[in-house]
């Protein structure tokens, strides 16, 4: 898939692009589900940023028809089968991508703004 | 737990979802919303405020639209055929193939199990009826061949009902008189000597009259066809030949009309090549020649050929029959004779009498195909119960998201006939694997074999079947749809389904299957009884496999008189019997079961005064020395024809045990009683020698009495073409054919020698059909047993299955492994025993159909049916040994965990 040029990234879905990036970033770490997607981002916010049903799923349907997540359902014996989202080797290369991009824009924002970022 | 699928349904609708991925997401996001209220309830919230909470969670119903209307899944392309009213059919029809499709790709071992099981039911139906389409129905390769008629007639023949065919008298007077044929055509099977081409041979001919080949709307590929002219006794002899044997024997030559052979010693001219496609049912022919039916004949009634008429086109069989009633008297007015054989008219359409007598035992075995078939559609409405089990929940979701009934239950049988369509593909591979044996197997009685194939009718049917298998199975998980349960939607709702209802389903299955199992195995059975009570017959020769017999014809053009002739046959008999090897040697009109059923009428002289009624008919043949000692029938009493006999015309006659029996109650008995044929001024004959039984008829029918008189008579019985028997235990070894051959030829080179075959090959061929439906019920049975102990393990499988946990706790409790195995053992015995009983029932009604193949063997055989108990028992164990032995080795832990 071809990327639209960084700046018109930052420019145009600010937001989803954080969005997009928390999820990609988690699922970075192994294979989850919705559920724990949405608890390991509110943990690792420590509360602070929340995702509920109407936007987690939309978004990870997204993701998941550019291609960058796949969804599986799993059976385990005795539990109902749920569905676990893995990242793509094209999922993988994207997430790097933000994370560089996401970078690049905490740097330019503390210059311009004078805000320190930890 | 609240039910979420109302609110998500409700937010997802306006999306154009596939339904499939619509109960996916519905399911995803219900478990969210299920975790996200227990974790409120945790937390100390209320059921009503965590269900609030949830929900609102969930936002405003327009929201989760909005968020997925971008995507493309919410973009399913619109199936909506303009006019069509609410939603479309087609496209629902096109989305549940898919789903289907896709389904099934996911669950391999489940889709091949069934298309595999569906694939020999359907093959072996496809196969049987390819035959009974082959023989039976497949319309006669001759244009309008509707419209060609049979023509017999039902007569009294020693106050005996007979059909009845034609002689010059019916023949002449039907086609001069009838009103409803566009015209008649009398024919007759024979064989001819040709020579002069070659190697003198004997091959088998047909003998028409002018009318034939045009009343079976044939043109010629080469030449003409007989002329009126020409079927005029002793007018020149032509000779029409069919393709093959104008391939085979001239080539293919295109000048070889005009041309000039020697039929039987006479000069024939070639006149015509038949088309490569004509075929006459049940009377293969290399050449046909004018029969020339005497009109001076038609004084009195005889019986010697058959007539095929074309129905005008506007006539019914009907009409013609009505219009052969009519007739009949003015038949009985040019020949009085006929009036005492009481003709009544039998006409029936050409293809009846192509298909012979077989047809009842084809239908038989198209039955047995049947419920092969019925089996394994048992068999797979089994498989597709154990997984509706798995799918009650995503049957449930799909219900909720608004999938009504009707659109579930399409969905469903959209699977059934996806796996239904595959598995009759891989039944037409079955098929045609089974056709090719079949034509290799079949029995020379059965006619029209060449016509056996998968062919677009066969396909068809194939098609047919496939889908009513497809509804047969797949209407049993639909009949289960119950109405939607959210139960099953929760968790731990997989297991919750298996309702003793549906184990009653199984049950009956399970039972059904075992029940025509058996049914089917005692119809082999007896087949295989009736098979060993031929075998056991005595047909008249003895050691069949070291007699070799042939036929040599010793044309008139070879001799002056019939002495002369004999003396001929007798010189072949001295050269054959120089051979190296060879023990000795019979001559005879005609040996056991060899096809030759000359019936005439007789009179007994003890019986006199006699009425003219009083004449019996029996099989008339001619013997000479060594004939009866060659083949291995014994004299019971008396002694053998000699040569003297025959050269000095003494009026003796040797006849066979059940005939001394009828006549005199005793073979010593009939020694020195006198008999003659019917007819005037006809010589007394005396009985010089009773022989053994003859089962001239077939294996299985009773012995035939005959009457063999010298090869030279005064009674005009002194056919010139006779049979040799040949016995030697070099019979079979290569080369001694040629040795056999040779020797007649060193008498004449010109002798043609036909027939060549072992009384063995006899005896089998009479067994043929017989070894044949028993070949294929063996094998409907063999496959149908195979199913039906998958159907009983299956069952027994899937409740040791359901009963791990209670196994588990037998066995904690402290209960023996060896009751645990006793109890499914018994479960399996028990759905075996009531099979094996409704068996009993089933088998009772149709082995009276079958009846008819029977020999020597009673329809209720009690041996049989207890051989095919035991053999299902015997199997029933071997199908619950195995989940039996995985249930007692139960590890109670673990069993209790699985579902605790």
């Amino acid at each position: 898939m071809v990327m639209p040029p960084i700046d018109r990234v930052l420019d145009r879905e600010l937001k989803k692009g954080s969005a997009e990036l928390m999820v990609l970033s988690i699922i970075g770490n192994g294979s989850r589900h919705g559920y724990e997607i949405a608890k390991l981002i509110e943990s690792r916010s420590h509360g602070e940023l929340r995702f509920h049903v109407a936007s987690l799923y939309p978004l990870l349907y997204r993701l998941e028809e550019r291609g960058w997540l796949q969804g599986r359902w799993v059976e385990k014996a005795g539990e109902r089968r749920r569905r676990f989202y893995t990242l793509t080797a094209e999922g993988r290369r994207e997430l790097a991508r933000q994370r560089n991009a996401w970078k690049a824009f905490v740097r330019s924002m503390s210059l311009v703004t004078g805000v320190d970022h930890a | 737990m609240p039910d979420w699928v109302v609110h998500l349904r409700l937010r997802l609708e306006r999306l154009r979802l596939d339904p499939a991925r619509e109960a996916e997401i519905i399911e995803e996001m219900s478990q969210h919303l299920d975790a996200r209220f227990e974790e409120l309830r945790a937390r100390g919230a209320t059921e009503e405020e965590a269900e609030r909470v949830a929900l609102g969670e969930l936002s405003e119903p327009e929201e989760l639209a909005r968020r997925m209307r971008p995507l493309r899944q919410a973009q399913a392309p619109s199936h909506h055929v303009p006019g069509a009213p609410g939603g479309s059919l087609l496209g629902d029809l096109w989305q549940d193939v898919r789903h289907a499709i896709r389904t099934f790709s996911k669950q391999p071992a489940f889709a091949a199990a069934v298309v595999l099981t569906l694939g020999l039911g359907i093959g072996t139906t496809t196969a049987m009826f390819s035959v009974v389409h082959g023989v039976l129905l497949e319309p006669l390769e001759f244009p309008e061949s509707e419209r060609i008629v049979a023509l017999y007639h039902d007569g009294m023949l020693a106050s005996q009902p007979t059909v009845m065919n034609h002689g010059p008298a019916t023949y002449f007077t039907y086609r001069d008189n009838q009103q409803t044929f566009e015209d008649l055509g009398a024919w007759e099977r024979t064989d001819v000597a040709i020579t002069g081409a070659g190697e003198p041979e004997r091959v088998p001919a047909l003998a028409v009259t002018d009318g034939t080949l045009p009343v079976l709307g044939i043109t010629p590929a080469l030449g003409r066809f007989f002329s009126p002219d020409e079927d005029v006794p002793g007018s020149p002899l032509t000779l029409v030949l069919t393709h093959g044997y104008w391939l085979r024997r001239f080539g293919g030559a295109a000048d070889v009309i005009g041309r000039s052979v020697q039929v039987d010693g006479e000069p024939a001219t070639i006149i015509g090549v038949l088309p490569a496609s004509f075929r006459f049912p049940r009377a293969p022919a290399d050449v046909l020649l004018p029969l020339q039916p005497d009109r001076a004949d038609a004084g009195s009634a005889s019986f010697g050929f058959q007539v095929v008429g074309r129905l005008r086109p506007d006539v019914t069989l009907t009409e013609a029959i009505v219009d052969v009633r009519r007739i009949i008297p003015i038949l009985e007015e040019a020949a009085p004779s006929a009036a005492f054989f009481q003709l009544q008219p039998n006409l029936y359409p050409l293809i009846r009498y192509a298909s012979s007598d077989i047809g009842g035992t084809l239908w038989i075995l198209f039955a047995t195909a049947g419920i092969v078939l019925v089996i394994a559609c048992a068999n797979v409405a089994n498989l597709f119960l154990v997984r509706s089990e798995g799918r009650q929940r995503e049957l449930a979701v799909r219900t909720v998201i608004g999938a009504g009934r009707g659109r579930l239950a399409r969905a469903l049988l959209t699977e059934s006939i996806v796996l239904g369509l595959a598995g009759g593909a891989t039944g037409i591979v079955f098929a045609a694997a089974g056709t090719a044996l079949l034509r290799r197997i079949a029995p020379a009685t059965l006619p029209r074999v060449e016509e056996i194939g998968v062919d677009p009718q066969v396909l068809l049917f194939t098609l047919l079947v496939s889908l009513f298998a497809s509804l047969l199975f797949g209407l049993i998980p639909v009949s289960r749809l119950g109405a939607p349960s959210s139960a099953s939607l929760k968790d731990g709702g997989r297991g919750a389904s298996a309702g003793p209802a549906r184990l009653r389903v199984r049950n009956v299955l399970a039972v059904a299957e075992v029940a025509m199992a058996f049914v089917l195995l005692v119809v082999s059975g007896l087949m295989v009884r009736t098979s060993v009570a031929m075998r056991q017959v005595s047909p008249g020769f003895t050691e069949p496999e070291n007699v070799q017999t042939l036929r040599v014809d010793v044309p008139e053009a070879f001799w002056d008189d019939e002495q002369g002739m004999i003396r001929i046959h007798q010189q072949i008999g001295e050269r054959l019997a120089a051979v190296p090897g060879v023990r000795s040697v019979g001559i005879a009109y005609s040996v056991t079961m060899d096809g030759e059923d000359n019936m005439n009428p007789f009179l007994v002289e003890s019986e006199e005064p006699c009425s003219e009624s009083c004449y019996r008919f029996r099989r008339f043949k001619t013997a000479g020395p060594g004939h009866f000692s060659t083949v291995g029938n014994p004299l019971v009493a008396g002694r053998d024809i000699t040569w003297d006999d025959i050269f000095e015309a003494r009026r003796v006659v040797v006849i066979t045990d059940a005939l001394a029996r009828e006549l005199w109650g005793d073979a010593r008995e009939a020694l020195g009683q006198r008999v003659k044929p019917y007819g005037d001024d006809r010589p007394w004959y005396e009985v010089i020698g009773v022989v053994g039984d003859e089962r001239d008829d077939g294996l299985d029918q009773p012995a035939t009495g005959i009457l063999y008189w010298p090869l030279l008579n005064d009674i005009g019985f002194t056919p010139s073409m006779l049979v040799y028997s040949i016995r030697s235990e070099r019979v079979g070894e290569p080369g001694f054919v040629r040795e056999l051959d040779e020797a007649v030829w060193s008498v004449n080179p010109d002798l043609p020698v036909s027939d060549v075959r072992t009384l063995d090959e006899i005896r089998a061929q009479s067994m043929a059909s017989t070894s044949f439906a028993m070949v294929m019920l063996t094998i409907a049975a063999g496959i149908a047993l195979l199913l039906a102990v998958v159907g009983v393990y299956s069952v027994i499988a899937y409740v040791a299955a359901q009963r791990t946990r209670e196994v588990g706790i037998r066995i904690a409790l402290g209960a023996e492994v060896g009751n645990v195995r006793a109890m499914f053992l018994r479960y399996g015995l028990g759905l075996t025993a009531v099979g094996i009983v409704v068996g009993i029932g089933g088998a009772a009604l149709l082995t009276r159909i079958l009846s008819a193949l029977l020999y020597g063997v009673s329809p209720t055989d009690a041996v049989t049916y207890l051989a095919v108990s035991a053999v299902l028992v015997a199997a029933a164990l071997l199908a619950t040994s195995l989940p039996v032995r995985r249930a007692s080795r139960v590890d109670p832990v673990i069993a209790m965990r699985a579902e605790g």
